[in-house]
C-alpha cells in the first residue's frame, strides 16, 4: 500500500473530477449542470498542474544570484502545464458564458431550465406536429 | 511522499465544498459557493508553485464567473426542482469511470518526483535556455507569449469567439449598436444604491482595482501575471462598478460599441505583431527580427505587445458578456 502513498493527490483529484461528472450527469437543472461542469474542469486543471510539481521545487521565476544573474541550478517546477492551465481558465470562463446564455435562451423558449421540462415540451410539439400533418393531409 | 497539512486541509475543503455545490438545491447559494471553491483551488495551485494559474483562477473563478452565475440567476430561476428519478444509473458510470481513472494511475509516476516524463523533454529546456533565449526571469510569460506565442493565439481567439457567441445569443437591440445607456426594466440595483457604505467603499476600492491590473499587465515579465490576468482583474473593476450603480451607469463609462471594438482590436493587435515578423523576414510571431541589431529587446517588445493585446481582448470579452447578460430582460417581465 505504501508504494502508492505518492499518488494520492491524483485521488482526490479524480473523486473532485467525479463529484463534477456526477452533477452534470445526475442532475436536471441546466446550471448545476454547467456548475457541475465548472468543477470537473478546475479538476482537470488541478491534474495538470499537480503532474508539473516537483518535490522541492520553487514556482517557474528564476530567483537572482548575488551577481545580478539567474539561479540556474535551482529546481524550478515545470512552467509547461501551468501555461497551458492559465489560459484554459479564461477559455472556460468565456465557454461557461456561451452555455449560460443558451441557458437564458432555453428559459425564453420553454419557461423552464429543467431537462424534463424541456423533453416534455419537445415531446409535446412533436406529436402536436403529427397530428395535423395527419389531420391536414386527406 | 510528504503530505503538507495545508494540501490535506485545502483538499478537504475543495471536496466539501464541491458536494455541496452538487446537493445545494438554492441555486444562488450554489453560486456563491463555487466563488470559495475557485478561491480554495487557488490556495492550492499556489501550493503546487503554479502562481500564474492560482492568480487567474483566484481572478476568474471567485470573480467573473460567479457574477456570471448570478447574472444567469437573475434571469432564469433560482430554485432547482427536487429529481425527477433516481439517477442509479448515473451512479453506475460515475463510480466506474473513477475506478478506471484511479486504475489509470497506478503506474503514474508519483507526485512531486523530478525524473518524472513530463519533466525530461521540452520542459527542461524552457527552464534551462528560456533566461538566454528571452530574458525574462518568469519562464510562464516566456512559454506564453513567445515559444507557445501561436498556441495562446489560439485560445485567444477561442475567447474572442465565445464572447461573439455570448453577444450573438442574448444581443437586443438595446444593447449594442445603440449609444443610448439603456436602463433595464428590473433591476437590484436599488436595493444596492441605497447602500451608503458599500457606495463609499467601491468609490475608494476603484482606482485600486484598476491600477493593480495595469500593474499585474506591466509586471507580467518578471513576476506572476500577464494580459489573462489582468484582462480579468481590469474588466472585474468595471464590473463591480456595473454592480453598485446599475449596468446603465456602466454604459455610460464604457460603451457597449468601444467595447465590442477593443474586443476585435487585441486580437488584430496580437495577429499584427505576427505579421509584423513575417514582413521582416522571420517567422509568423518570431519577434527576436523586431530589433535584428539585439534579438533580446525584439522579444521584449513582441511580449508586450501580445500580452497588450490579450490583455485588452479579455477585459472585453469579459465586459461584454457582463453587458449582454446584464441588459437582457427576465421572460414575463416587460419593460414598462
Amino acid at each position: 500500500m505504501s508504494m502508492y502513498l505518492g499518488l494520492w493527490h491524483y485521488w482526490v483529484v479524480i473523486v473532485l473530477m467525479m463529484t463534477g461528472l456526477w452533477v452534470v450527469i445526475a442532475k436536471e437543472n441546466f446550471v448545476k449542470k454547467l456548475m457541475g461542469l465548472s468543477v470537473f474542469q478546475v479538476s482537470v486543471i488541478m491534474f495538470y498542474v499537480s503532474m508539473g510539481k516537483i518535490e522541492g521545487g520553487t514556482p517557474p521565476i528564476y530567483l537572482r544570484t548575488d551577481d545580478g544573474g539567474v539561479d540556474l541550478s535551482a529546481v524550478y517546477s515545470n512552467p509547461l502545464p501551468h501555461v497551458l492551465m492559465l489560459t484554459a481558465i479564461v477559455v472556460g470562463v468565456a465557454t461557461t458564458a456561451v452555455g449560460l446564455a443558451l441557458v437564458v435562451r432555453i428559459r425564453e423558449a420553454y419557461g423552464s431550465t429543467e431537462e424534463v421540462d424541456v423533453a416534455e415540451a419537445d415531446r409535446a410539439e412533436e406529436e402536436r406536429l403529427q397530428l395535423a400533418t395527419r389531420g391536414g393531409a386527406p | 511522499m510528504s503530505a503538507l497539512p495545508i494540501e490535506i486541509v485545502l483538499f478537504a475543503f475543495l471536496l466539501v465544498m464541491a458536494v455541496v455545490v452538487g446537493r445545494q438545491r438554492g441555486l444562488f447559494s450554489a453560486a456563491m459557493l463555487t466563488g470559495i471553491f475557485s478561491l480554495l483551488s487557488a490556495g492550492l495551485f499556489t501550493v503546487m508553485d503554479a502562481v500564474d494559474v492560482a492568480f487567474t483562477e483566484a481572478a476568474v473563478g471567485a470573480g467573473i464567473s460567479t457574477v456570471l452565475f448570478l447574472a444567469t440567476l437573475a434571469l432564469t430561476d433560482d430554485k432547482e426542482r427536487r429529481p425527477s428519478r433516481r439517477p442509479y444509473f448515473a451512479f453506475v458510470v460515475v463510480a466506474m469511470t473513477g475506478a478506471a481513472l484511479v486504475y489509470g494511475t497506478l503506474d503514474m509516476p508519483h507526485y512531486g518526483v523530478p525524473d518524472a516524463p513530463i519533466h525530461t523533454h521540452v520542459a527542461r529546456y524552457y527552464i534551462e535556455q528560456s533566461y538566454a533565449d528571452i530574458g525574462l526571469p518568469n519562464m510562464v510569460t516566456s512559454i506564453l507569449a513567445s515559444y507557445r506565442g501561436f498556441d495562446t493565439f489560439g485560445e485567444l481567439a477561442v475567447i474572442f469567439t465565445a464572447g461573439t457567441s455570448v453577444t450573438l445569443l442574448l444581443q437586443t437591440k438595446t444593447v449594442l449598436g445603440d449609444d443610448a445607456p439603456v436602463v433595464p426594466a428590473r433591476s437590484r440595483a436599488p436595493y444596492v444604491r441605497e447602500m451608503p457604505i458599500l457606495r463609499a467603499v467601491t468609490k475608494a476600492l476603484l482606482p485600486f482595482i484598476l491600477l493593480f491590473a495595469l500593474y499585474v499587465q506591466a509586471h507580467g515579465d518578471f513576476g506572476p501575471g500577464g494580459g489573462f490576468q489582468a484582462g480579468v482583474i481590469f474588466a472585474g473593476g468595471f464590473i463591480l462598478y456595473g454592480l453598485v450603480w446599475g449596468p446603465g451607469a456602466l454604459q455610460r463609462v464604457a460603451r457597449a460599441r468601444h467595447v465590442e471594438l477593443a474586443m476585435a482590436s487585441g486580437l488584430l493587435l496580437y495577429g499584427a505583431v505576427g505579421v509584423a515578423g513575417m514582413l521582416l523576414g522571420g517567422a509568423f510571431l518570431d519577434y527576436g527580427v523586431l530589433t535584428p541589431a539585439h534579438p533580446q529587446h525584439g522579444q521584449h517588445y513582441g511580449i508586450f505587445l501580445v500580452e497588450l493585446g490579450v490583455g485588452i481582448t479579455v477585459s472585453a470579452v469579459m465586459l461584454i458578456i457582463y453587458f449582454v447578460f446584464t441588459v437582457r430582460h427576465r421572460p414575463g417581465v416587460r419593460p414598462s
